[in-house]
């Protein structure tokens, strides 16, 4: 290292007092990014868990309540719902997405021309609003007027597939970019050993691409099941929650409180309980995947 | 955000029905702004909504120069406007010494928006409501000036409007607000050329609704348009059950605050029999996914594979808007029939007797904004409501009737409400929000076969 002083310093080759420093920018830097998420995210998020334990109509100021609005979060029988249909969302939305934007996305790592077309293509649902999607389907799915002539969100199940549907339309695209920026990580040199050792294609995708994937997969995991949580448009457009109460996932729940009924500080406790949920969702998600030691799929390479 | 009120909503995103006074051209965007705005709402995180709308409300207060009005920002709202330009211009205006700025909410914002702007310091001298329990928690949080007194002792307030309609908007008998647009009671429409083809005659009494019913389902027609997705189409039905089977009492005692109201036998009654229509098919079987406010409801109505739509009074412009041939030639209107057994005079109406300005307590200069509450009972005022196919609640109503654009519904409407006995405030508007929104996931849940009647009357009990 010592050699290295005398040369003059360039990026990769620099003493290693400075070295340390070289690539990360003063602290400074970071202020308008730190002051940005603290007035928009953090001094909101802090300002509903205060609310949480009050009762507020929305006049007025806020009355302390202490627990009573997470006591209720509890005992509501709403609440249970909206948990469990969230859970089966999330869930059923993760599967659906996870399997098409896993496939699309290594197919579409290849590098002939016409993947790049139908690539860009594919993309195109998720540059669309999420409320412009919803009104699509809401048209076509019109039980008089619409392609599908038929009853589909009129009845629970109708209404949950395509509320994962057109979810999936919408965030595929997305996913299947990760994948394929992952996919196309992964060293040609692999696939030719093993081509050597005698694997198909099939084995070259379970053995080889699924591994080299497996930090793509849970980035993509988490952004789902995080993005499931706050899911909130196209259930309010496709279906306010119906038919009955069918679809009342939980951020329909505390739109409902707030906004509908003004119970600003119930629905303060079930947007907390919903960003600690996603939290520890995600930090679940991490530590088991291992994502948090941050090893290399290259290792050993 | 289907908050919302109007026939969104809301809320409407979803909202009562009534509470919109529009036609179907003025509602059939609102759910899609309540999609946006709300969702903008949620994602920017519940908090930081709060504290941007707070903020955010339009410059009430200042020197009482300018006073600031919220308004429902539908297509009526051209007549708002023209009477603040005129009052604006007016010597009244001069003499109190300023001016009125309207400001026009979205529909479907409306309500989550005058809620945080009137929590704000920026919050509206003057603002549109729906009377009754929409404004409730504001004269419990000592917000609203009591307009008894004014009203009283002013000629042309006290004159100006039919007693019944400035009562209706009432809280513990005590008037909050002054009638500002046309009237909306709830009407059963017909489509005459698919009762003429079946040789009907419209219902005036349950037996005949259910011999209809049973005529049109055999000529594979259904007998009842309904926009269930919306809920607030739903509520009309139980409002008028309630209403034929037990009189405007029986409601009456819950909205005074009696949950216990909720068992009268007239509500179990009144759920058993939309259970009866439901199961019968009345509403089709696709009912529940269908929707009012995108038109679904009056397109199904209007191309005949609906025969009739029991509806506000807005339907008439919703569908002079959309199916303009039909609503000249084949629209018909009636009122709700009898039931049998029932002791509710049937001359009785539901739906929204019209919607108030109300004034904030916090208001710096009161003369101005009762000069411009005076402007509403003027003829000017009424004749543009009229021109706007509404008919106005003013007591010279009656004179510019031969005027509207369509004379015939005009003097119809106008004699329902006038000969009423008893007109009940949609009940969504008269619980007020919290209630109101609790009480629709409930209908919602009874007309979607999710609950017995006997399960809704327990819930209805239970909701606080």
């Amino acid at each position: 290292m010592t050699v290295t002083v005398e040369k003059p310093p360039t990026a990769r080759k620099r003493p290693a007092h400075r070295a340390s420093r070289a690539g990360r920018p003063h602290a400074a830097w970071a202020l308008p990014g730190v002051l940005f998420f603290t007035f928009f995210a953090v001094v909101p998020m802090a300002l509903a868990l205060y609310l949480s334990f009050t009762s507020w109509d929305g006049l007025g100021d806020p009355r302390p309540v202490g627990l009573d609005n997470w006591k209720k979060l509890l005992d509501d029988p709403r609440m249970t719902q909206s948990l469990w249909l969230t859970v089966v969302l999330t869930v059923a939305s993760w599967a659906f997405q996870t399997v098409v934007a896993l496939l699309l996305g290594v197919w579409a790592a290849g590098r002939q021309r016409n993947r790049a077309i139908l690539s860009a293509v594919f993309f195109v649902p998720f540059l669309l609003s999420s409320t412009a999607i919803a009104i699509l389907f809401y048209a076509l799915l019109d039980p008089n007027f619409g392609i599908i002539q038929k009853d589909t969100l009129g009845s629970q199940s109708g209404a949950f597939l395509a509320i994962v549907f057109v979810g999936g339309w919408q965030f595929i695209p997305f996913h299947t970019l990760i994948y394929q920026g992952g996919a196309r990580q992964i060293p040609d040199v692999l696939y030719q050993a093993a081509a050597i050792d005698g694997a198909g294609r099939y084995r070259q995708f379970f053995s080889i691409t699924l591994p080299q994937l497996r930090h793509t997969i849970t980035t993509s995991t988490v952004l789902m099941v995080v993005g499931s949580l706050t899911y909130f448009e196209t259930v309010l457009i496709l279906t306010k929650g119906g038919p009955g109460t069918d679809t009342a996932i939980l951020p329909y729940l505390m739109y409902e409180a707030g906004f509908k009924t003004y119970d600003f500080g119930y629905a303060s406790a079930i947007a907390s309980f919903l960003v600690l949920a996603a939290t520890g969702l995600s930090l679940v998600l991490v530590r088991l995947t291992g994502f948090g030691g941050m090893r290399s799929t290259r290792e050993g390479m | 955000m289907e908050s919302s009120r109007g026939q969104s909503t809301g809320t409407n995103a979803g909202r009562s029905p009534g509470s919109g006074p529009g036609d179907g051209g003025r509602s059939f965007s609102r759910r899609w702004f309540l999609g946006a705005g709300s969702a903008s709402l949620v994602t920017a995180g519940l908090g930081a909504g709060l504290t941007a709308c707070g903020s955010g409300g339009g410059g009430g207060g200042g020197d009482g120069r300018t006073l600031t009005a919220f308004v429902y920002g539908d297509d009526a709202v051209k007549v708002q406007q023209a009477g603040v330009d005129r009052f604006n211009k007016s010597a009244a205006a001069k003499k109190a010494g300023g001016t009125i700025k309207l400001q026009k909410v979205p529909g479907s914002d409306y309500s989550p928006k005058l809620r945080t702007a009137m929590g704000s310091p920026s919050a509206p001298d003057v603002f549109f409501n729906w009377g009754g329990g929409s404004i409730k928690p504001y004269e419990e949080a000592g917000k609203l000036v009591d307009l008894t007194d004014i009203i009283e002792g002013d000629p042309v307030l006290k004159d100006g409007f039919l007693p019944s309609v400035l009562a209706a908007g009432d809280l513990g008998g005590h008037h909050y607000g002054i009638p500002m647009r046309g009237m909306q009671p709830v009407i059963l429409f017909y489509n005459k050329a698919v009762f003429a083809e079946h040789k009907l005659q419209p219902p005036t009494t349950w037996d005949q609704l259910l011999d209809n019913n049973a005529k049109l389902k055999k000529a594979g027609i259904t007998p009842f348009a309904l926009g269930g997705s919306d809920v607030w189409p739903e509520l009309m039905w139980l409002e008028y059950l309630v209403d034929r089977l037990g009189g405007p009492e029986v409601f009456k005692r819950i909205q005074d605050g009696d949950a216990e109201g909720w068992g009268d036998p007239t509500v179990l009654r009144a759920a058993e029999l939309v259970k009866e229509l439901v199961d019968d098919g009345a509403f089709g079987s696709k009912f529940t996914s269908v929707s009012y406010v995108n038109g679904g409801a009056p397109a199904v109505f209007a191309r005949g594979k609906a025969a009739m739509h029991l509806m506000g009074s807005w339907e008439y412009s919703t569908q002079l808007g959309k199916f303009p041939d039909f609503a000249r030639k084949n629209l018909g209107w009636a009122a709700f029939p009898t039931v049998e057994g029932g002791t509710g005079d049937v001359r009785n109406v539901v739906g929204n007797p019209t919607n108030y300005w109300s004034v904030n307590a916090r208001t710096k200069n009161k003369d101005l904004a009762v000069g411009f509450l005076k402007d509403c009972a003027s003829e000017a005022y009424a004749q543009a409501l009229i021109d706007n196919g509404d008919v106005p609640t003013t007591s010279n109503a009656a004179d510019l009737l031969a005027s509207s654009p369509n004379p015939e519904y005009a003097t119809f409407q106008y004699d329902m409400v006038q000969q009423a006995p008893a007109f009940t405030l949609s009940w969504d508007q008269a619980l007020g929000d919290g209630l109101g929104t609790k009480m629709h996931t409930e209908i919602g849940k009874l007309f979607a076969g999710k609950s017995s009647p006997s399960e809704f009357v327990t819930a209805c009990k239970g909701l606080k």
